[in-house]
Formats: structure tokens, sequence, C-alpha cells
């Protein structure tokens, strides 16, 4: 076949699974065994066997005895997917002295006896898969793991309540942080917020002392108002430019006094911090509790910076710390590791167009509620009407505004369930108003999230279970004159029901940021198709990603609420801690390599590499890969018209020998007089 | 005709979405014809267009390449590689007078087990709707009775 006539041939075992009667229900194992050691003893297999579980310590003695007594020096194993046991198996062959990249996996139950019914077609079909195997593992080389230092630095992109997390876990075991933060201060969506649930204990005394322990730690360096810019390099040995916006103060000078914001003549409506409900000035802090306390400057806004004069802030300030003539500066830091943990943008509510956000005055979003309650937000706690004194005498609060909905996001953004029963909760203590929730499902998974839903309940919040249709202000009789009235369909009770109230809250959806797809390229990790980075595995390795190096955590990667992103935070740090720990890492030598002297230095592989792998010799005109950058896809192998660039692992001898094995035994005698032919 | 024609159909997977389809379909018992035999690679951007030419010269009557969903790929955006090197190949398979539809892409994602398995389904009854392949006749008609030219060519960039 394929195989280098001159070459000595290779003694090669076939182990068949039975998988208990996973296989062997619908695979002949003992058959195809018996045909393996028959069928394929030209092209080496001296051994085959079939074994009731090849992955238990029996099986795997069974192949590491073959090794030592039959002088194995290839192996492939048909069972379950290699996803699952290659490690397993390799590691069966390396205690028996063989390389274990010299083991192929053929996965004869995923792919064969669970999808298949037919015994005598799925046994045809793994004898097949078997020769691919087979063919296959002739033409695999020995390869060792690749080992890169691990650089003890770290940099955590994103100061939410995930950051922090992480940033303080990694900068309490001694490692240097870098936590980077593109708004003025960091706290992240949970410094908005009033209440958490389900133990309504206040979000800001729990999360300031965890800001202020990130900003004064020795270890953590904040770089607040600032971006990344860039990221070169690969894990390990990262360097990553980050912009830092001018502030217009000098942090070194300025103690945040506030006599800056204070004298500032110019107020105007904070978009971001605020949701639009309060005010700030041109210079400012997000919040009383910000870390760090150095105020920006909002050069649109400022007077000094539209009209060219004021400079108010400068004349007062005590220590001089004004300085209108920065600039943006630039700077790069190395590091080992990267954790992402960026958040989530708000739904737009005005996107659900017949609920009449912006349109109608006292419909709120989520978060307008939240600064709302808040008792240092723009109305101190006072739950008003958009007229900022009338308290409402009933509340509607719509579920699954954006979620759970075709027409916008199909997921569900898990925590809308839960802050809007703590919104039903505070509108009742705070206000004793009617409150009507309209929910779809009651999703109140997790501890103590249930218990609230009863407390909620037993305090007289009415449910109505439907999609509300409409929030409209056009009445229908005098009861409803003055009011909102949100018509929906109560499914428990199959009516069309019209509540007006005084008041309606949005639940408006979680997001993925609006620029994710932009970062995650910037960063070389995927997004879902609705723009969630996407972790390693789901289940088994949820902050992880495909590159080795970057991690996730918190709602960057999917809603998700406070305890799920702290929880995300810490175990993304564990992870970075255990390779600054190893202070390296072994990485699959799944790597491509240009061979020099075939390289005719055309550079078509050059721009194909999206790792910036392949760097171009000039004086020798020729490219070459640098094997800690490549993430091992093949995409310039498959192109290098002068078939200079080998991919290990997945080379085209053998994937070209897999593709023969898997046919030689259904091809027509013309076929193979064809290629005789070819041959003479 | 004694038995209904059974076409071989030799399918190209990405290791991180569609091989963790057949993955899933294979745990969700989700059952599919035996016909498609499965290649892993790392990525659908391997998919150098060579091995498939290999498989339909060695007596595949279909080919199924799959890859991650555009944008989705673990590899940032090598999938749209394979998209394109995908479109030529099949307008070089109409110059060698050979169906394009035995040549079929399917974006396939880890969690599509489901949608993996239907397209195999359908994969199949298209193929088995064109009958046999019979490369060699096709070569033969295509260089006008000099079969081996094409066939050596292609081992030979096989080997290159």
């Amino acid at each position: 076949m394929s195989a280098d006539p001159t070459k000595d041939k290779e003694r090669i075992g076939v182990y068949v699974c039975h998988c208990g009667t996973n296989i062997s229900a619908t695979v002949d194992v003992e058959n195809v065994a018996v045909w393996a050691k028959d069928k394929l003893a030209d092209d080496g297999v001296v051994v085959a066997r079939d074994y009731k579980f090849m992955c238990s310590s029996l099986g795997q003695e069974l192949i590491e005895r073959d090794i030592e007594r039959e002088g194995l020096t290839r192996v492939v194993v048909a069972a379950c997917s290699p996803h699952l046991h290659e490690n397993t198996f390799r590691g069966a062959c390396h205690r028996a002295g063989l390389n274990g990249y010299l083991c192929e996996m053929v996965s004869i139950r995923e792919q064969v006896s669970w999808v298949h019914t037919d015994k005598i077609a799925a046994t045809a079909k793994a004898k097949a898969m078997i020769a691919g195997g087979v063919e296959r593992v002739i033409e695999n080389e020995p390869l060792e793991s690749l080992h890169v230092p691990i650089h003890p630095d770290t940099l955590v992109v994103g100061g939410g309540i995930a950051g922090i997390q992480a940033a303080l876990e990694i900068a309490d075991s001694g490692n240097k942080v870098y936590l980077v933060e593109r708004e003025p201060s960091i706290g992240g969506h949970m410094a908005q917020f009033d209440k958490t649930f389900p133990t309504l204990d206040c979000a800001a005394c729990i999360l300031t002392p965890k800001m202020v322990s990130a900003g004064t730690h020795p270890n953590i360096e904040l770089l607040t108002w600032s971006e990344v810019e860039r990221v070169d390099g690969f894990v390990g040995n990262f360097t990553v430019t980050i912009k830092k916006k001018p502030r217009y103060v000098i942090e070194e000078l300025c103690t945040g006094c506030g006599i800056c914001w204070e004298k500032c003549p110019k107020h105007v409506v904070d978009d971001v911090f605020e949701a639009g409900l309060g005010y700030r000035a041109a210079v400012y802090t997000p919040f009383a509790q910000a870390v760090p306390k150095y105020p920006v400057i909002d050069t649109e806004n400022c007077t000094y910076f539209q009209r060219g004069k004021c400079r108010a802030c400068e004349k007062f300030c005590p220590t001089n710390a004004i300085d209108f003539t920065q600039t943006e500066t630039y700077i790069s830091v190395t590091v080992g590791n990267i954790i992402l943990a960026t958040g989530y943008d708000l739904f737009d509510a005005r996107r659900v167009v017949q609920y009449g956000y912006g349109r109608l005055a006292n419909v709120f979003t989520s978060i307008e509620f939240e600064r709302m309650c808040n008792a240092s937000g723009p109305t101190n706690g006072e739950i008003v009407l958009r007229d900022g004194v009338t308290p409402p005498k009933s509340v509607g609060i719509i579920h699954c505004v954006g979620s759970r909905d075709r027409n916008y996001n199909n997921y569900c953004s898990v925590i809308c369930c839960m802050s809007s029963l703590k919104f039903a909760h505070l509108v009742k203590e705070r206000t004793g108003a009617e409150v009507y929730n309209f929910y779809i499902d009651m999703r109140t998974a997790y501890k103590d999230y249930d218990e609230f839903y009863q407390r909620v309940l037993e305090e007289g919040t009415l449910f109505v279970r439907g999609r509300v249709a409409e929030v409209t202000d056009a009445a229908r009789g005098p009861g409803e004159e003055g009011k909102i009235i949100i018509q929906a369909e109560d499914t428990l009770i199959g009516k069309q029901r019209r509540i007006p109230v005084d008041m309606v809250l949005l639940a408006a959806a979680l997001e993925p940021r609006k620029d994710a797809k932009e970062v995650a390229q910037k960063f070389g990790i995927s997004c879902s198709a609705n723009g969630w980075y996407t972790e390693k595995h789901p289940k088994l390795d949820p902050v992880a990603t495909m590159t080795e190096g970057i991690f996730i955590a918190g709602a960057a990667q999917g809603p998700k609420d406070i305890p799920t992103s702290v929880s995300q935070g810490a175990a993304a740090a564990g992870r970075v801690l255990n390779r600054i720990g190893r202070g390296e890492i072994e990485l699959e030598p799944v790597r491509a390599t240009v061979e020099a002297a075939k390289c005719s230095g055309c550079r078509i592989c050059n721009n194909l590499c999206p790792f910036g792998a392949i760097i171009f010799h000039e004086d020798l005109m020729v490219s070459e890969v640098k094997h800690a950058l490549c993430q091992g896809c093949g995409t310039c192998v498959a192109a290098c018209p002068a078939g200079a660039i080998s991919g290990s692992g997945f080379s085209n001898g053998q994937i070209l020998a897999q593709i023969e094995g898997m046919l030689m035994f259904d091809q027509p005698a013309n076929l193979l007089n064809l290629a005789e032919m070819a041959l003479a | 005709m004694s038995e209904p024609f059974e076409p071989v159909i030799i399918g190209f997977t990405c290791n991180w979405c569609s091989y963790r389809a057949a993955d899933l379909a294979g745990t969700a018992r989700v059952k599919y014809p035996p016909n498609v035999r499965l290649i892993r690679l790392m990525c659908s951007g391997r998919l150098d267009p060579t091995f498939v030419l290999k498989a339909l010269s060695q007596g595949a009557d279909g080919v199924m390449i799959t890859g991650c969903h555009p944008g989705e790929c673990h590899y940032i955006e090598q999938n749209y590689k394979a998209m394109r090197r995908y479109l030529l190949l099949r307008r070089t398979l109409a110059q060698m007078g050979i169906e394009p539809g035995r040549v079929k892409l399917v974006w396939a994602s880890a969690a599509e087990g489901v949608k993996l398995a239907k397209e195999i389904s359908t994969l199949v009854e298209e193929i088995r709707a064109l009958g046999p392949l019979n490369w060699p006749g096709r070569v033969k008609m295509a260089t006008g009775g000099n079969g081996t030219a094409v066939s050596a060519h292609i081992s030979q960039e096989v080997t290159a």
C-alpha cells in the first residue's frame, strides 16, 4: 500500500473493544478481530484481539504486554471516541515504552454501534474504519509534547465582579496582575445594583470592600480608563499593548477630594452608570465609591474642550492635578496568561416597540429601576414615576424582554426571573403598590432562589403566566384613564387580560458586548452564534478556551448571576495559578513545520495563519512556523503549493493512507487494475 | 440489478465541531445510514482538495466536508478557507465531468449531532440518486481513453 517498501514492516496490534455490549450488540467484534488479523496481516497486523473493556486496567495491560512480548511498533484501538480515551491508550503505550503518538483510535462506538442498527452493515463499516486506522498508524510518527515556560504575570480584562475576583485570587497568591477596565472605575454592573437576590444584601456593601482590595493590592496594577489595543505572542509569553485614555487628571497629585466636580458648571445626563436617570459633571467619577478615586474629564461635554474657556476645575483644584494637555499613552506588558471577564450589555428595550419603552414615560428598564432603588442613585432610593415625585400605586413587571423570543434572542437570560422577583419585593416593601409579574416560566433554580419566590408569592405579588402582547396608554374605559395598560394572555385561565398600572418595569435580556466579536478576534478566541465567548468544553472546561493561555469568566461566556460569575472568576484564576505554579505547560505536538529546503518563498502561507505563527525570513527567502504560536489547524499545510509544510499528527501521508485504507476493501476489480497500471 | 446501490462516502470532520457532533449523535443514539466513514482533521481548513480527489479516485461515490459554522471556527476563520477551496473544487469536478453534487460542504457545530445525522442521511440519498461514480470510466471519458494520465498525476500530487 502506501508504506515505503524499503522501510521495515511495522508490527501492528489491533484491539477491538466490546464496551460491555455498547459496541458488541451491533458490531460483531470477535469477527472483526479475526478479520483484522487475517486480512490486514500484509499491512503488518500481527496481533488482533477483542476485549470486554479495553479502557479498564486489564485491557490496558493487554496492550502493554503485547507491546513488550510481541514487539509491537504501532497500536490501533477500535473503541469509543478519541476525545474520551485517546490519552488513556497513549498512556498505556507510553508505559510499555512505545511513543503514545504511535497509537491511533478508531471510533466504532459513537460512529458505528450507537448510530447504526443493521449488524452486517455496522460490522462492515467497523472493518473499513479499522483498515483506515491501520493504514494511517503506519504513517504516524513518534512525537514529543512541547514545553513552554509560563511568565508569572497575568492580565485580567474587565473589572466587574468576575474580573475583580480573578485578580484578587491571583494577586493573593503573590503573583502580579494587570487589571484593565475601560470605564473610569472598576465595579462593573454590580456597582449599579441596589440589592442582590436572594439574600437582599446591598450590592455596594459586599462589592466595595473587594473593589478597595483590588485597588490597593500591592500585586494588582489597576489600569482603568484603558483598553487592550493589541495582543501578540502566545501562551506563557503574551505581549499586550494597552491604550490608556487621557484622564486629564494627574493621578499622582489627585486626592479624589471632589472639588473639581462640585465646581464644574456643566451637568450632563449620565447614560452609563445612572442609565440616563441622573446627571453628572463633565469632570466625574461614575459613583462615590469609585476605585480608583481619580475623576476623568469627558471632553465631549467639557466646556473648555468644546469652547476653549472655563478651566474651573483647574482653578479650584487644591493640588494642581488637572492637566488638559494629557494625551493617549500606550503601555506594553508581558504576561503568561489572560483572563477575559468583559461582561455583558443590556438589551435595548426600545427594540420591543410594543412595550413602549422610550415612548411611554413610565416604562422603565431593569437597570433604570436598579438605579432608582439605590440609595445613592438619582432618586435617593425613592421608587417614583418619571416625574420624580409620585410613587406608583400599581406596577407591572414584564419578564423575558428580548430573551426567549425568536425575534431577539432565543436563550434565557438566567437572571431576569430572580431580579424581577427582587423588584416585586422592593416595590411592595417601599411603596405598598400592587405588583403584577408577567412571566413565561418561572426559573428559580439554585440555592435559596425558589424559597425567595415563595416569599414574594406570600407577600401578595400577583403572577400572570403569559407573554405580554402590548403596553399602551390608549384607555378603553374610565378605569384605564391616565394608566398604562398591559395587555396579556393569562394562559392559566385561558383569557386575555388588560391590567392598568402606573409603572412598567422591563426585565431586559443580557446580551454579549457589542464589540465581543472584535475582542474575541483580538485575543484569538471564538464566539458562539449568539456572540458569547466559547468555552473549551461546555461542561468540563467552562473557563478555558480553545486558545491556550486565554481564559474566560463571568457573563462574557453567557448570561449568569453574581455567585456564578464569582465562581468562574475564581475558577479561571485557579487554572492560571496552576500553570504559574508548574512554571511551564505541555502542549499537544500537533504543529506545522516548514521544510526549508522545499520552501520556495512564495509566501502564500504567510497570510493564511490567523495566529501570526508564520514568519518570513527575508534573508533566506523561506517561511518558518513558530511552534509556540501554531495551533495546529493545518490550513497552511493544505495550502502550500510546494508541499513544504508538514503537519505533525495530521500529515498528508497519514490522511491519504487513512482514505486509502477505508476504501481498500470496496474497490472494484477494475480500479485495482488501474492502480497497478499507474504504478507500472 | 439485484441489490440496491449502496454508496460509499468519505466524510472529513473538524476535530472541534463536526467530529464532536458525530460523538454527540452517537451519545444521543441518533440513527443515520452506515454509508459514511468519517476522517478527523483538526480543522476544515486542513482539507487539501487532493484528499477529496483521492477519495473519489479510490472508490468513494461521494465526499462530505464538514466544519464549524461561519464565524465559529476554532481557528478563527479557517473554515472560510475551506469554503473557498470547496467552491473551486466543485468547479474543477464539473470540468472533469463529475457531478459537483457528489461533494458537499456542511456546517455542524459540536451541539448539532441531530443536524449532522440528518445531513448524512440526505447526502446518502442524493448520492444514491446520482448512482455509482465509476471513476475509471469517468477519467477515461475526460482524458479521451488514457485513464492513467490523471491517476498518475494525482498520485504524484499526493506524494508531494
